[in-house]
Order: structure tokens, then C-alpha cells, then sequence
């Protein structure tokens, strides 16, 4: 079931595009703002209230890297795995990461506290490598910052 | 006023508001075209002034906008392209997060020399200072009646919206980005009909990259031979180009559209860093060919990129150092082309995977001499004409220019069978 809160931010929208569907998109946005995850009952619920098939709006929900259909963690670190940050060495603060969090990309630790993901390009590449957590860009990253970094989000 | 888009970039990344903008002689390009101009006069302008789309593809943005069809009914519709997502490129970020009203500027003036009546600005989901920014922004323009109805009492009407996207490299491609904005699957469509018939909504719709649109309002202002005189060569304007990779100071900069790519690697980039050799780069994003040593004269325009074999692209270099493997330099590339093929046509979705994972066996000292043929048989029939869009293509031209400046390093991988 969405919320009267849920419905209400779809319909605002909904308001904003000629085509009730054109706003499905949103409409995913909102539920996963809320819910962190689309799973497939919020699907199907979206899918009613778009006036869209289940199978219709997946075909949407699952082309998208950042619409989450499965479950993730609290805070989710996207690590940018462009050619820059390559370059600079993003494969060493991954492994950091991974060892310290003890999970690989696409995987959520076992607090529930971080999923970690692979991201393209994020588009700050003269101060490679870089990640985000959540809304926070990290740039000019170096292993020996990582654990304070990770302190900040619980 | 030689960086007419960054002058008032400030180094502490506070964005200009709207009455640091308006004394700084913002929006007065608005004032005189809504009051002065007949539409068609500023499309004219832009036509005249030589500007080409800054999103890499160069084609006139004049010459563009003169396509929407005038007498068409509302609604129309008018796009900054701000999914920003080429690999290795970072300038319209510093655009979005510094100087948000000069782009809400540009975007007036498109709308109004096409007559859209709606605006929007898709932003990729990672630009979440920029996202803000723009808000601020667009709320700023329409309590100062820049937006809305009935702007400064002209008549003209403009809305405009900003549509945060979900990931995707894809949406970048402009059919795409319409069909993203209609809530569908980033997929491109077929042309014709181009976007300027039937786009958005199958209304008439311009997409401009935001490098293009901060244009606008300076041309307006000043002129077209202006506009011209600001480059040192053919292609007019300035460019905002940038180097990331391993040399001394990577950065961004807005410079006069034709310095030489020497100039910005040994000058503004301040070179190499210790230990490093340049062996080439890509001059505009990861989807352009490789220009090596000998091309660094090579001025960064359009029509010299292009006479050296590679392309513009973008104009934010990625430098290939004579540390970094270039079989794992051009492997991370394809990855990178492999996970975001949309997967609409065959040689894309099948063929980039399948380079992908030549380029890893090669990589790991388990390639075959035959291997290389596969590789070129594949820049060949994911090139131009056979695929739907530009994006295999253009994932074809790093590894094409590779296997041609650097075949030794492929060979000497599959010969003697060691890992890079």
C-alpha cells in the first residue's frame, strides 16, 4: 500500500507532465525515497496507480542503475569506476573499502549500514578517484582517509 | 571578457544569486530579445555567430532551432541536456553548480527564439549541488518574472521544471533523454523524425547541451563577430576544456576555442607528473579516438580534432600515461560501453560484451593472436551505419585508434603471455 504521503508527492508529478505514465519514473523515485528500495509489492502498488502493468513499469524500474529493486543498506556508497578514476587508482580505495566493510560491490554489510556499488563516470575527474556516499561527493581520495569517512554516516 | 561563461566563477563555489547575477548584467540579453528581437531575428544571431553544440557531437545550434517548424501549436519544447555523463568529462558541472542563472538565461532565450513554451532541464542524478542549485534558481527566476506568464510584460510564456534523472548513460543521447522524460526506457528513437518535428510528447523540441545554452545570453549581448573574434581560429567562441590523468595540476578551463592540445597538457595542466611519460589521449571523452605525441600541435577544435582522426568530442582529455597498461585502459572503456549499452540493437548489446571480454583475456596474458582480428573485425561492424545509435560507435573509436598507435602493447601481452 502506498501512503496518503507517497501519493500525494506522485500526483505533484503527475501534475508536471501532459501523460499520467510520463511520471512513473517519479513515481519510483519517491517510493525508494521513502522506502529505500523498490520491492516487488511497491511495484505492483505504483504500477496500479500509474495505470501501468507490474511487468510495464519493471521494464522501467529495472533499466535504471539507480532504481534499487532490491534491498540496500542505509547508506549507499557509489564508487566511481571510470577511466579517470581507473587511471588514479579507484581499484585500491575499492579495496580498501571492501576490506574494511567486508563486502564487494552490489553487496550490503551485515549491519544493514552500507551497500556498495560500482558508479559510471561522476563527472569530477580532475580530482580523481572519487566516490559518493548518499548526497556527499568525495574527491582526491586517499586510502588513509577512508576510515574517517566511513565514521561520519551510522 | 576573454571567459565570458566562468568570469564569475568564484573559488569557493558559491553560485551567483539572482542579484549578484542582475548586477553583474544578467538577464539583460532577456530584456533586449523579449522587447527588441522577433524570434526568428535570434535565431538568425545564433546562426551567424558559428556557435556549435559544446555536447560533442558540434553540430550549429542555429541551424538546429531554424528545424522547429514556427507555426506549429503549442506546446513546444526546450531541453538542456545536464546528464552529463561522458567518461572523463566534467565541465557543465562547473556551469551548474557556479553560475545557475546564466544557464536559466540561455534557456529563456532558445525558448523564446523557437517559441517553446516549456523548458526543462534533465540533470543526472549525481549532481546533487548542482540539482540544488538549480532549484534555487529556477524559484529565484520565477519570483522576479523571468518565468512564468507574461515575462517582463512581453507576452511570452515559459515554464520550466527540473527532472533529476536515474542513472544511465544513455539518457544522454537526446531521443533518449525524450524518451526518459516521458517515463519510458532510455532507448533512442529512430530519426527523422528529428526532435525539432516530433520530440518531446511528439511536439517539437530542441535539446541543448548546457555549454551551448551558457552561450546564448553572450551572444545576444554582444554580437556575433564578438562571439567569432573570441576564438583564435575557424570554430568560434570559447571552449571550457579540461585534462584528468596523471599530470601535474588536472583541472578545468575556459580558453579561446582552438589552443593546441600541447598547450593545455604542458601549460594549463602543467605537464606530466614525475615519473610519467605521455604516450596519448583521448581528446574529448572516452568515446573519442586516441591522438598520440605527434599530434599535440593538433589545435582543439572541431575541424582539426577531426582532420587528426579523432574528434572534439567533448574537449575534457583523459591522458594516458606511459605507467597505466593500455590494454586495461581501453578494457575499463568498454566495460564502461558494455553495461551501458541499452540493449535495443543486436551488434551493441552483443558485441560489446564480447570485446569486453577479449580485451580482459588479453589483459590477463591468456589472449590469442587471433584475438587482435576479432577486436578489428568488431570496429568495423559496431561502427557507423550498423548499429541504432552513436553510442557503440563511439566505443569503437578508442579501441580503433588503440590497435593502431599501440598494437605492440596488445601483441606483447598475447605473445608473451604475461598480464598487464
Amino acid at each position: 500500500m502506498l501512503t496518503l504521503e507517497e501519493k500525494q508527492e506522485i500526483e505533484r508529478a503527475i501534475h508536471q507532465v501532459p501523460l499520467r505514465k510520463a511520471a512513473c519514473i517519479e513515481a519510483l523515485k519517491v517510493v525508494q525515497e521513502h522506502r529505500r528500495w523498490v520491492s516487488d509489492e511497491s511495484l505492483k502498488d505504483v504500477a496500479a496507480f500509474m495505470d501501468m502493468s507490474p511487468a510495464e513499469l519493471d521494464s522501467v524500474a529495472t533499466f535504471y542503475n539507480l532504481i534499487f529493486r532490491r534491498p540496500v543498506g542505509r547508506h549507499i556508497i557509489l564508487v566511481c569506476d571510470s577511466i579517470s578514476c581507473w587511471v588514479m587508482g579507484y581499484e585500491k580505495i575499492q579495496a580498501h573499502l571492501s576490506q574494511k566493510l567486508n563486502i564487494g560491490f552490489g553487496e550490503t554489510t551485515l549491519d544493514g549500514r552500507y551497500t556498495m556499488l560500482p558508479n559510471p563516470c561522476l563527472g569530477t575527474c580532475d580530482h580523481a578517484p572519487a566516490f559518493m556516499i548518499d548526497h556527499d561527493l568525495y574527491r582526491d581520495v586517499t586510502t588513509d582517509q577512508l576510515d574517517a569517512i566511513l565514521e561520519k554516516y551510522t | 571578457m576573454n571567459k565570458p561563461l566562468t568570469q564569475h566563477v568564484r573559488p569557493d563555489g558559491r553560485p551567483l544569486t539572482l542579484q549578484e547575477y542582475e548586477k553583474a548584467g544578467g538577464y539583460a540579453a532577456v530584456r533586449k530579445a523579449l522587447k527588441d528581437m522577433a524570434p526568428q531575428a535570434v535565431t538568425t544571431l545564433v546562426k551567424e555567430s558559428n556557435l556549435r553544440g559544446r555536447g560533442g557531437a558540434g553540430f550549429l545550434t542555429g541551424m538546429k532551432w531554424s528545424f522547429v517548424p514556427m507555426n506549429a501549436p503549442k506546446p513546444k519544447y526546450l531541453i538542456a541536456n545536464a546528464d552529463e555523463m561522458e567518461p572523463g568529462t566534467f565541465k557543465d558541472r562547473i556551469l551548474l553548480e557556479n553560475t545557475p542563472h546564466q544557464l536559466i538565461e540561455g534557456m529563456i532565450l532558445a525558448a523564446f527564439a523557437i517559441q517553446a513554451d516549456n523548458a526543462y532541464v534533465f540533470l543526472r542524478w549525481a549532481y546533487k549541488q548542482a540539482a540544488k542549485v538549480i532549484t534555487t534558481a529556477i524559484e529565484e527566476a520565477y519570483a522576479a518574472g523571468y518565468l512564468g506568464k507574461n515575462i517582463l510584460g512581453t507576452g511570452f510564456d515559459l515554464d520550466m521544471h527540473l527532472h533529476t534523472g536515474v542513472g544511465r548513460y544513455m539518457c544522454g543521447e537526446e531521443t533518449a533523454l525524450l524518451n526518459s522524460l516521458e517515463g519510458k526506457r532510455a532507448t533512442p528513437r529512430a530519426k527523422p523524425p528529428f526532435p525539432q518535428i516530433s520530440g518531446l510528447f511528439g511536439k517539437p523540441t530542441i535539446v541543448n547541451n548546457v555549454e551551448t545554452l551558457c552561450c546564448i545570453p553572450h551572444i545576444v549581448n554582444n554580437g556575433a563577430e564578438w562571439f567569432k573574434d573570441l576564438s583564435r581560429g575557424s570554430d568560434a567562441g570559447t571552449k571550457i576544456y579540461g585534462v584528468s590523468g596523471n599530470v601535474k595540476r588536472p583541472g578545468a578551463w575556459e580558453l579561446p576555442m582552438n589552443v593546441t592540445m600541447r598547450e593545455l597538457v604542458e601549460e594549463h595542466a602543467g605537464g606530466m607528473r614525475d615519473g610519467y611519460r605521455f604516450r596519448g589521449a583521448l581528446p574529448g571523452g572516452a568515446s573519442t579516438d586516441f591522438l598520440v605525441e605527434e599530434h599535440l600541435d593538433v589545435k582543439m577544435d572541431y575541424t582539426s580534432v577531426a582532420a587528426a582522426g579523432s574528434r572534439l568530442g567533448t574537449g575534457t582529455m583523459i591522458v594516458l600515461d606511459d605507467q597505466t597498461s593500455v590494454v586495461g585502459f581501453v578494457k575499463n572503456l568498454e566495460h564502461f560501453f558494455a553495461q551501458e549499452s541499452c540493449g535495443f540493437c543486436t551488434p551493441c548489446r552483443e558485441g560489446l560484451p564480447w570485446v569486453e571480454k577479449i580485451l580482459h583475456t588479453i589483459e590477463r596474458g591468456e589472449g590469442k593472436p587471433e584475438d587482435l582480428k576479432l577486436l578489428e573485425f568488431h570496429t568495423k561492424y559496431l561502427g557507423p551505419g550498423n548499429t541504432f545509435c552513436a553510442l557503440a560507435p563511439g566505443a569503437m573509436e578508442p579501441l580503433q585508434s588503440a590497435l593502431k598507435y599501440f598494437r605492440k602493447d596488445f601483441e606483447m601481452l598475447i605473445h608473451h603471455k604475461i598480464s598487464a
